[in-house]
């Protein structure tokens, strides 16, 4: 009894301070909106906003409620740090394993990169990229044709659109083309485990992936268009382009300066990987015939893997929660459109920082515990 | 529990109002807001993050400004000092948060007074120091010289978190054009983003836009277009529930007017003591006890307009002669054609 007294006793206390603590805080901030006349609650999310935002991916104007505009700065937050993981994390790797190489240029040019990149503050480089760039960048009516279709102008990166006819017969032939990929994969497998032979997988999936595509076109009915963007003229020495699609150049900056950022780290995770791995497990494999690209991807890579992952979830998060620096070069995301004008136009202060924070912590905590499960898959398999 | 705490802090509270009463005014009593500031030894005073004419530090980190000097009307008011002011630069989204939560006490960075601020938010605006509207600015060389000349795809730079967002979008969608909003936390990106060329207009308040118009790169290449497209009362804002340190403010903005009104100028302040007008000896405190309302001494109105001159003096010393507006327009004492037009100091 009482050994278990004293178990409890300790717990106990540390959990009536904690709710003391947070109950201290509510009661205090309940009473000081009560004195200035400020009130409380979650209903102003279904006014109408009156706002616009500049970009977004699904339809909104200031007709539509706050929590529209939420998940417009939602979507929009997901959108850079998809787009910005993704590209950290293959330049990351190209980074990294260039640090390694024998190769003195190739090396030192990685290790300049890194630490270039990794040592000037996040703030200061979304600055560069975005005023740097703009002032770089010509002006619409300026701007020369990339391979005829894109045009890269200071108001955005106007790509041309697709206009797809049977677009669904398309989708369907990707699809076949992925589930016929996987299943010669297990095939390939078992047929090397049984016989030892091995089957060009790789090349067979190439081949798949181009060819049910293309047969969709050619007896699918799938046809596909351009709509390429037209220069309109605003006013004697303003210019927009119409039709395609537009980028915002604060997209692009910001995406571009989470990526370079981002990718130095990443970059270290992968070197510290793969040194971890024993010179002696690359020597082995080596002595039994592998071909070094075989040793990368069958030895050496499986292993640092298991080294890699978990310092790189930690810089996925990172990158997600540094996408709010966006408010500074105007990238309509969580914070500028719901924690910014939201917020001005409301005055939710609580309300509106609660929800955004608990926003981030929902996305940080998405992305570990995907990270945890495939780091889990990979991981040694004791028997 | 908590009620023990309330009942506890009442009590705290009440021995320490028998103490302080015989040494503290009735008026100061009643204003925590007061007390702080005398006890600090200055004003704490929000402005903006560098607005030249309305609050602008220079490079030794002196702040001038017609919303500046309502701050240093306060100190001398109440500090008998106009210097004795800590100004905290704050941008468009972080004001009101920085008033209502006591971090300043008065927010004086040029914010239009409309309903839901002045009701929802706990904040009172105390009066108007600057009469605005809505405008928009463009590059000469677009040819453009009316609103009417705007066409579908125009982008438009502005800040977040102010009235301009939402007169933006009542502009444009009333004369049904498709617009692309490029809204910015900190007005010196929105000048840089818009001077790069990003956007074909900057739109916000048409003092804002003289204002920032002298931070371009090439000032003469940019206009101002005629059009005004909302009403902006811009002034002073403190947080509700201190009704004596609201007054203090009022009144010391109000004073400055006034005193411009009766001609009283901080060089001849000293000599109007003896004028033969009851209105202008009230105002330099030779005659009535004005300053007794407000727990400050009579002198308070005299050292506001020594210190920091009158309405007058400071326009044309932070907006007229810096070139941002030299015409006063609608600015100008009711006497004079404009709206300027304050309660009497009695």
């Amino acid at each position: 009894m009482n050994f278990r007294l004293k178990d409890i006793i300790p717990q106990l206390i540390t959990v009536i301070a904690v709710v003391l603590i947070f109950g201290f805080f509510t009661y205090n901030a309940q009473i000081n909106m009560e004195n200035r006349g400020i009130d409380f609650g979650y209903g102003f999310l279904s006014q109408e906003s009156s706002f616009d935002v500049q970009f977004s991916l699904i339809e909104y104007d200031g007709s539509h409620s706050y929590f529209r505009a939420y998940l417009v700065g939602l979507l929009n937050t997901i959108l850079v740090s998809v787009i910005g993981i993704i590209i950290a994390t293959i330049l990351g790797v190209i980074v990294g394993v260039a640090r390694l190489s024998p190769n003195y240029l190739i090396n030192k040019f990685a290790a300049f990169y890194v630490e270039f990149f990794r040592n000037i503050p996040l703030l200061l480089q979304i600055f560069f990229w975005y005023f740097a760039a703009l002032r770089a960048l010509p002006l619409p009516q300026d701007a020369e044709a990339i391979l005829g279709v894109f045009f890269l102008t200071i108001k955005g990166l106007y790509v041309p659109a697709f206009i797809w006819q049977n677009f669904n017969i398309f989708f369907y032939s990707i699809v076949a083309a992925v589930i016929a990929i996987i299943v010669i994969r297990i095939h390939a497998k078992k047929v090397q485990e049984s016989q030892g032979k091995q089957i060009p997988v790789f090349l067979i999936s190439i081949g798949l992936i181009f060819i049910l595509p293309l047969l969709s076109f050619l007896i699918g009915g799938v046809s596909l268009s351009f709509e390429v963007p037209i220069l309109k003229q605003l006013a004697t020495t303003s210019f927009i382009y119409e039709g395609g699609v537009s980028l915002p150049p604060e997209l692009i900056a910001l995406t571009l300066s989470l990526s370079l950022y981002t990718a130095t780290f990443i970059a270290e995770c992968v070197r510290a990987g793969i040194q971890g791995v024993g010179k002696g497990q690359k020597e082995a494999a080596a002595s039994i015939g592998l071909t070094p690209n075989q040793v990368l991807k069958l030895v050496i890579m499986p292993q640092a893997l298991r080294i890699i992952i978990p310092p790189t979830t930690n810089q996925y998060l990172n990158l997600t929660k540094n996408s709010s620096l966006a408010a500074a070069i105007a990238y309509p995301d969580l914070v500028l459109v719901f924690a910014g004008t939201a917020l001005m136009q409301t005055g939710k202060a609580i309300e509106i920082v609660s929800i955004t924070m608990f926003t981030y912590l929902t996305l940080s905590i998405s992305i570990s515990i995907l990270m945890n499960w495939y780091n889990k898959k990979i991981a040694i398999q004791e028997k | 529990m908590f009620k023990y705490i309330k009942q506890l802090t009442s009590l705290v509270a009440m021995v320490a109002v028998l103490f302080t009463f015989t040494t503290e005014s009735m008026a100061a009593k009643k204003s925590k807001t007061l007390k702080n500031t005398q006890k600090k030894g200055f004003v704490r005073c929000g402005v903006s993050q560098g607005l030249p004419g309305f609050s602008n530090a220079d490079a030794a980190g002196n702040w001038t400004g017609v919303d500046v000097d309502v701050c240093r009307a306060v100190a001398a008011a109440v500090l008998g000092d106009a210097n004795k002011v800590k100004f905290t630069p704050l941008s468009a989204k972080e004001r009101f948060t920085a008033l209502t939560s006591g971090e300043i006490d008065i927010l004086s960075r040029n914010t239009t007074w409309t309903l839901s601020r002045d009701a929802d938010i706990g904040l009172t605006f105390v009066g108007v120091n600057f009469y605005d509207g809505q405008g928009f600015m463009v590059r000469k060389s677009s040819g453009i010289t009316s609103t009417s000349q705007f066409k579908d795809g125009i982008s438009a730079c502005t800040n977040i978190g102010t009235t301009t967002e939402l007169n933006m979008r009542d502009f444009f969608n009333s004369k049904g054009i498709k617009y692309e909003p490029v809204a910015f936390e900190k007005a010196d990106e929105v000048v840089a983003a818009y001077d790069a060329g990003r956007c074909d207009t900057y739109t916000t308040d048409k003092s804002g836009l003289a204002a920032q118009r002298t931070k371009m790169k090439n000032p003469d290449e940019h206009i101002v277009l005629p059009e005004t497209i909302s009403k902006e009362p811009l002034g002073p804002v403190v947080r509700q529930g201190d009704a004596v340190w609201e007054d203090i403010v009022r009144w010391s903005l109000n004073t400055m007017i006034e005193a411009e009104e009766y001609g009283i100028t901080s060089a001849n302040a000293d000599m109007m003591k003896t004028s033969d007008n009851p209105a202008i000896k009230r105002l330099v405190g030779a005659e009535g006890e004005l300053g007794a309302a407000f727990g400050l001494d009579n002198d308070w109105s005299l050292r506001i307009i020594k210190q920091v001159g009158n309405y007058g003096e400071s326009y044309k010393r932070n907006i007229a002669d810096t070139g941002i507006l030299p015409d006063r327009g609608p600015n100008q004492l009711w006497t004079k054609g404009g709206i300027l037009y304050v309660p009497p100091a009695r």
